[in-house]
Formats: C-alpha cells, structure tokens, sequence
C-alpha cells in the first residue's frame, strides 16, 4: 500500500484545507474569528511574497510598504472620494501593482542583497513619506474609515469580512497556482536558480523581474487595502519596517516555493507575537527572533520543506513494505 | 629520521576518493619530485600535507603528528605550501604579498633580513615592489609566490605544479632558483610536477602516483632511466 | 553665502554619524561578504550599554566611551563566531535573514532590558556656538565631524601600515592562501566583525545626543549609512566614507534651499537620488564592477 502524498492526496489535503476555512466560524467566537480574517489578509500578502522571493529569488523586505500603499489607497478614495469600499479594492491592488512594476525597474540592477537593501529603504521611505503628505494621508494622525457593517443581514461583521477575505484569497492563491505553474513559473524559477543560464536561453531578466515585483505588489495591494477595511483606521506607524520583516519571515517559516506552506506562515504573522507576549511579557520580539534563528538553522525550508521531508520519509517506509 | 613521513593517506573530495594509501617519506635537505598525470593525486598529496583537505592516516613532519590539524597550524610549524595557481592575492601589492609571508612571524629583525634574502634571488620582483600583484605575468607571480614561501622561513617547502601556465624560459629561471636553495641553502622540497625533465634534474628522490597510490618510487637517476617513465612522462 | 558653509558644516556631521557606520557595513563586506542589516541595532545596543554606564553606573562621558566601545569589540566577535559562522555556508536569503533576525532580537532586547521609552543621551561637545567669518558653527557638529574624521583615519592606518591589518585584509581577500601562511583567518574575520562593532558604537553614541535615544534610533541612520556604502561602492571603504559625507552635504543642502523638502522627506529624497545613481553607475561612485568568470 503507498502511502504517500500523491496527487490525489494534495487534492485531498486542499479540500480539508477548503472544508476548515468554510467552517471555522461556526466554531468560533465572533473575535476568533476577526483575528482569523487576518490570517487571511496575511495570507495574501505572503503569497504575493512568495512569487517573489521564493520563485523568482529576490529578497523584498518591502512587502509592508506595498500593503502601505494598497491600504492608503482604499482609504483616501473611500473617505475622500466617497467610492464604495469594496470597489477600492481591486482599484489598491492595480495601482500597487503598477508602483510595483515601477520599482522592479530600477531595482533590476540590484541583485541579492542590495535589492533586499533598496526595499528595506522602501519600507522606511513609504513610512516618512505617508507622515509627510499629510495633506492626503492625515499625517501622523491617520485617517478613519467607516466601521466595517456586514451587507448580510444576521451574519456578525467579523464573519463578513473573515469570509470576503478568504473568499478573495482563495480566487488569488489559485491565480497564483496558474501563472507559476506554467511557462511563466519555470522562467522565474530558472533565473532564481541559474540566472547567467537563464539569460542565455533567452529570458528575459527584465521583464520577469519586473513582472515579478509587480505581482507581489497587487497582491500586498489588496492585503492591504482589506486591512484597512478590517481595522478602519490607518496611520504611518500602521505598517513599519517590522511588518515587512514579519512578512517575509511568515513566509520564509512557511517555505518559500509553496504556496499552500503559506497558510503556514499566516497563521505565524498573526499568532505568534501575540503568544510570544504571553511568554513574556517584555520582549516579545527577542522570543520571536530567536525562534527564527532557530528555524533558519534548523529548518530552512520551513514548514513547507518539513512536510516534504515527511512525505519522502513516508515513501521510503511504504516502499520497503 | 625523515623530515616528512606519510603513512596510509587517504584523502576525498566528498564522494570521490583521491588518494589510496599513500606512504612516502622526504629527508631534512632533500629535494623530492611527484610525478603522476592529471588525476592521480599529487596536488592532494600536497593538500594532504599542508593540511587543506581531510585525511586520514598518518603524517608526521619533525615528530609533530599533523594528519587533521589545521592549515594555519600546520603552516606555523613551518612548512610552506605554494598551491597551484600560486594563491597570489591580486589585490595587494607585491611588496605586501611578500610581507605576508612573515606576518605571522615574531622576530621581525630576521623576517626583514629574510624579505632582503628573498628579494635578492628574484631581482624582478624587488623592481615591481609598489605594483598589484595581480598585473604580474604567470612566470613574476610564480616568482612571488615563491618569495613569499621563503619570508616565512619554512622547514619544509611545498611546490604545487610550478611550471602550470609558464613559458619555458620561466620555468627554467624557477627551477634554476629551486635548485639553489635546495643545493646551496639545504631547504627541503617536496615538487609535484607534470614537466618530468625538469623536476627530476632538480631534486634527487621522486615517487610516481598513479589513480591515488604510489605505482613508483626511487632515485631521480633511476626514474630518469625507467623504462615506463621515460615512455609516460619523458616521451621517449 | 554664509548659510551655504553652515548647510556643509551640518550636512559633514551627519556625514560623519553615516560615514562611521557605512565603514562598519563595508568592513564586514569584505571580511566575509554579507550585508549585516543589524549593524545598525548593534551600535544602538552599545549606546544603551554606554548610557547605563553613564547615567546608572554614573562612569564619567569618556571613560564609558572607551568602556563601550571595548564591550562593543567583543559583542562583535561574539556575534560573528557564535550566530553568523554556523550558518557560513548557506544561501544568500538566509544568511539575510540571520542579519535580519539579529535585528530583531537586539531591537526587542534593547526594549526589554532599557524600556521603549526616550532617554536623552548626552553629548561630549559644549553646547557653544563659534563663528568663523559670518558662518555660525556649533561645536557639538564640528565635534562629531572630528571624531568620525578620526575614526575612519585610524581605521585607514590600522588597514594599511599594521600586520594585523595586513592580515585582517588578506584573510578577507584569500582565505585559503592565508590559512597557508600560518594567519588565523576565522580570529582574524572575528576581530574584523568586532571592529565593525565598534565603529557602529561611535555612530551611535554620536547619533543618539541628536535623535532621542530609543531602541528604534539607528534604523534611519542605518539606512542612510546603507544608502552612502551602496552609493560609494559597497566593497570601497574610502567610496563608503566618501558616499556618506556627499549624501550628508547633498541632503543638507537640498532641504536647505529647497523648502517643500521637509525633515521626513530627506530620507526618501536621498534614496531617490540613490536609485538614479545606481541606474547610470550600478557599482557606486567608486566601485569596481564585478566581473565574474561564466
């Protein structure tokens, strides 16, 4: 008997995974389950990540700018310019995108670590400049959107908007699955591994890269811009550097080059600080930097890369039998 | 007692095992050449000896048991190992590359009179003091890297295919230099060569390598005269 | 005219406080070919270990100085051996995230063991003010001017005409050969880390009088010594120190004459200036390509 995770297993495994995300509200408190809505809007936010750095190998730490910017968006139109909120959101995710594409241009001569630089500096910048434009950002005050109100009748707001956004991730983690699976994602790939190789087959360094960017800045975009619409406030200390260094930590954790270890690395982003201050109160961040030194040396490909070494585990017993 | 003694060295680089049991022996003021074609384990029987690959076996150099020390220990003890492709450090100077070779030596009084020494065997690296040594020709950087060897004062002197990448003429003005040394001031050498003729007209013992074991050994008079060598490594 | 010469005069301080830590960041580059992105909270960590030197042990200014940066050398030793060498041979992502994970854990200790909250930190200068021909001076920048001027010649001098230096550079340029030559290389990389360590102490303690000292200070000033190494030449100490004086001058005087740039503008105006620099000039202002062998 093969006991092994095939392909009908990972089917499987996706529609247990689909059958809990359906399903959890019903089990939880209407405050589990706003907190599990944030999962979600992690979720998106490391998947779009994840095409970035774990396919295409470029180091971004500026992922929380990204959602910054996606977040503002939603914001100033909907409490600026009256458009409907949930029209914003395909609106943050276009406009983040295209800033993405913007920058994945001059950050084509930047390889490896310096890229990592530029979009820390990003991270910084997008912060100093959202305090600065205080004319369309609110300053360092922030600005206010309407408390989220669910449209459905009987159903708590918490839920609404735990199942739009794990609705809208659903429909972008199978984007993703699509665009990688094909030419697309083995061109990311080969430059990720072999880019001199790469290039000398013909691809192109530039428009893969930048495309690259650009796709992880829709998806921040929209995280973002439905972050806004979850918390209703944001201000300039909303999305720091440290959000951009847990992002990509949430999604090193869950393993880079799988989508699914994502959820992985979600459900990190959201949970482990906050349990990490129930183990002590203080220092919070030390515990959780620790624990990813710990998980860099140990498991460098995270959760993900610990599944997989299980499944050959599992192979190699079914097939001695 | 022999200066450098090795016994059943065996070496790999990961999976692929490079030397098979390697016993060889060179006395104190003994000039002694490796023959062997590509492959055969010379570079790694120098490797093994300065001890920049894993090993196991023994090797013992002037009572010291150095089989699995490290590298720089073993370089304090005084051996000088010029690798293949001469490990210049193209960035700095030829006058700093020659310093090097002391550095890590204290008595900085004799390391000045040895850098004078060295400088006066190779009068064309004294002259390009100032340059990077990495505008040096193969031949001048083969002359540093051995210059260098000598400012540490090394008991025993390890040369890692000499002539690779040099014009005849500068192989022959080195090896006119290796035998001074070995024949004027007594210093042990131990050469791994591809160029048969020269190496054996300058040292007096050579071993001959083949697929990780020595298939050969004796005095360089007899290795010239062999008939399998003169056919392999003599081309005639 | 004058105010033209006080804009330079500021813009060489703050010069300075980059300068020092962009040395630190291109010293470690070279050691050993990583971006520390927590070279920043290393010098943030020993200015807090100096104020409690200062204001809890109650040391005299430079007698903590001295204390911290000795405590600073041995932290980067430490670090180097203990946290960055065991993960010498893996890929470029993760040893980013070990530099990054460090940055978290001496952001969030510094939090813990000195509280979040500002501490004023003092400075060693006067608080006086000279005036040179109409130019109005304060001694608190001409102070930090001379002590980064300082630091970045010692460390020059250490390089150049020391052994140590000698083989602090050839250990950073040939492992292997230098292994063959006796030197230590992992003490000499170590030693390497803890200067580093250093430097970022001074560009603390020299920061921190004038950004209030909290556990988050450096973060700007790491990215400006960021922006100053990349735009010098991430592997030139004298492009480094050079990128981060100019930054420094160009900033100043940009804010100064142009009005709309406000204080939280300069540091996205200095990264935009850097990103158009690395478009015509990707290896910095004086650094070398890199030429790697297919």
């Amino acid at each position: 008997m093969n006991v092994s995770v095939g392909l009908v297993g990972r089917l499987g495994a996706l529609a247990a995974l689909a059958a809990v995300v359906v399903l959890l509200p019903a089990a939880l408190s209407n405050f589990h389950t706003y907190q599990f809505a944030f999962v979600g809007i992690y979720f998106i936010a490391i998947v779009g990540l994840n095409v970035l750095t774990g396919y295409s190998g470029q180091i971004s730490l500026g992922q929380g700018a990204f959602m910054a910017i996606g977040a503002y968006t939603t914001t100033i139109l909907s409490v600026d310019h009256g458009v409907g909120v949930y029209w914003t959101i395909p609106v943050a995710g276009i406009l983040t995108g295209l800033i993405g594409f913007a920058f994945g241009f001059p950050a084509l001569r930047l390889t490896g670590v310096y890229l990592a630089l530029a979009t820390f500096a990003l991270a910084i910048a997008v912060g100093l400049m959202a305090k600065s434009f205080d004319g369309l950002t609110g300053g360092g005050g922030g600005k206010s959107l309407h408390l989220p109100s669910s449209p459905i009748g009987g159903v708590a707001w918490q839920v609404w908007l735990y199942y739009l956004t794990w609705a809208i991730a659903a429909a972008l983690l199978a984007a993703a699955w699509l665009i990688l699976r094909g030419e697309f994602g083995r061109s990311l790939r080969a430059l990720r591994d072999a880019p001199i190789a790469a290039t000398s087959f013909g691809i192109s360094l530039a428009r893969f890269k930048t495309l690259a960017f650009a796709i992880a800045a829709f998806y921040a975009g929209i995280a973002g811009s439905l972050f806004a619409i979850t918390v209703a406030y944001v201000n300039p200390d909303t999305f720091p550097v440290a959000l951009s260094i847990l992002l990509l930590t949430g999604a090193v954790l869950g393993g880079l080059g799988s989508l699914l270890g994502m959820v992985f690395g979600a459900l990190f982003i959201e949970f482990a600080p906050l349990y990490a201050e129930k183990l002590n109160n203080s220092a919070p961040t030390v515990i959780y930097g620790l624990i990813l030194l710990a998980v860099l040396f140990l498991m460098p490909e995270g959760a993900a890369g610990l599944i997989k070494k299980a499944n050959r585990a599992l192979k190699r017993a079914s097939r001695r039998e | 007692m022999p200066l450098l003694e090795l016994t059943g060295v065996e070496a790999s680089y990961g999976p692929v095992k490079a030397l098979h049991g390697i016993s060889l022996s060179v006395d104190e003021g003994q000039a002694v050449a490796i023959l062997g074609a590509n492959g055969a384990g010379k570079t790694t029987t120098l490797r093994a000896v300065s001890g920049t690959v894993h090993t196991s076996g023994e090797i013992v150099f002037d009572g010291h048991r150095i089989a699995r020390r490290p590298a720089e220990s073993i370089a304090r003890l005084g051996i000088a190992h010029v690798p293949e492709g001469r490990g210049i450090l193209a960035e700095l100077s030829v006058r700093e590359n020659v310093l090097l070779g002391g550095v890590v030596r204290r008595d900085r009084k004799a390391v000045k009179a040895d850098i004078g020494r060295a400088l006066e065997y190779f009068p064309r690296i004294a002259e390009r003091a100032k340059q990077q040594a990495g505008t040096l020709s193969g031949g001048e950087q083969q002359m540093l890297a051995l210059a260098r060897a000598l400012v540490s004062r090394p008991r025993l002197l390890l040369l890692d295919e000499p002539s690779l990448g040099l014009a005849p003429t500068a192989v022959s003005e080195f090896f006119r230099v290796v035998r001074a040394l070995n024949q004027e001031e007594g210093m042990t050498i131990l050469v791994v060569e591809q160029n048969a003729k020269i190496v054996l007209a300058s040292t007096q013992y050579g071993y001959v390598l083949e697929v990780g074991e020595v298939a050969l050994h004796g005095t360089s008079e007899e290795l010239k005269g062999h008939e399998g060598v003169r056919a392999s490594y003599l081309g005639y | 005219m004058a105010s033209f010469f006080q804009y330079v005069v500021v813009g060489l301080s703050n010069g300075g406080i980059y300068a020092t830590l962009a040395l630190a960041l291109v010293l470690i580059h070279r050691a050993t070919g990583i971006v520390n992105f927590a070279q920043g909270e290393m010098g943030m960590f020993a200015t807090y270990l100096a104020w409690s030197l200062i204001y809890t042990a109650g040391i005299t200014y430079w007698l903590s100085f001295s204390l911290t940066l000795a405590l600073a050398f041995l932290g980067g030793m430490f670090v180097y051996l203990a946290i960055i060498r065991p993960f010498s041979h893996r890929s470029e992502l993760t040893v980013v995230m070990v530099t990054i994970a460090l940055l978290v854990i001496l952001n969030g200790a510094a939090g813990w063991i000195w509280s979040p909250q500002q501490k004023f930190f003092e400075s060693p200068f006067p608080l006086s003010v000279l005036s040179v021909r109409g130019v109005v001076m304060s001694a608190q920048d001409l102070g930090v001017i001379a002590v980064s001027a300082a630091c970045a010649l010692i460390v020059w001098l250490l390089f150049r005409f020391t052994r140590i230096g000698l083989q602090l550079r050839a250990s950073a340029l040939g492992p292997a050969t230098s292994r063959l030559l006796g030197i230590r290389v992992t003490l000499m990389l170590g030693i390497g880390w803890g200067l580093a360590a250093m430097l970022s102490a001074v560009s603390g303690m020299m920061a921190a009088p004038v950004v209030v000292l909290t556990p988050s200070f450096m973060l700007i000033v790491l990215t400006y010594a960021f922006a100053a190494a990349v735009l010098g030449g991430i592997d030139s100490p004298f492009g480094a120190v050079a990128g981060a004086y100019i930054l420094g001058v160009g900033i100043s005087l940009l804010s100064g004459y142009v009005h709309q740039i406000g204080p939280e503008l300069q540091l996205p105006v200095a990264l935009g200036v850097l990103l158009l620099v690395l478009m015509v000039r990707p290896n910095g202002l004086f650094g070398h390509p890199i030429v790697r062998r297919v």
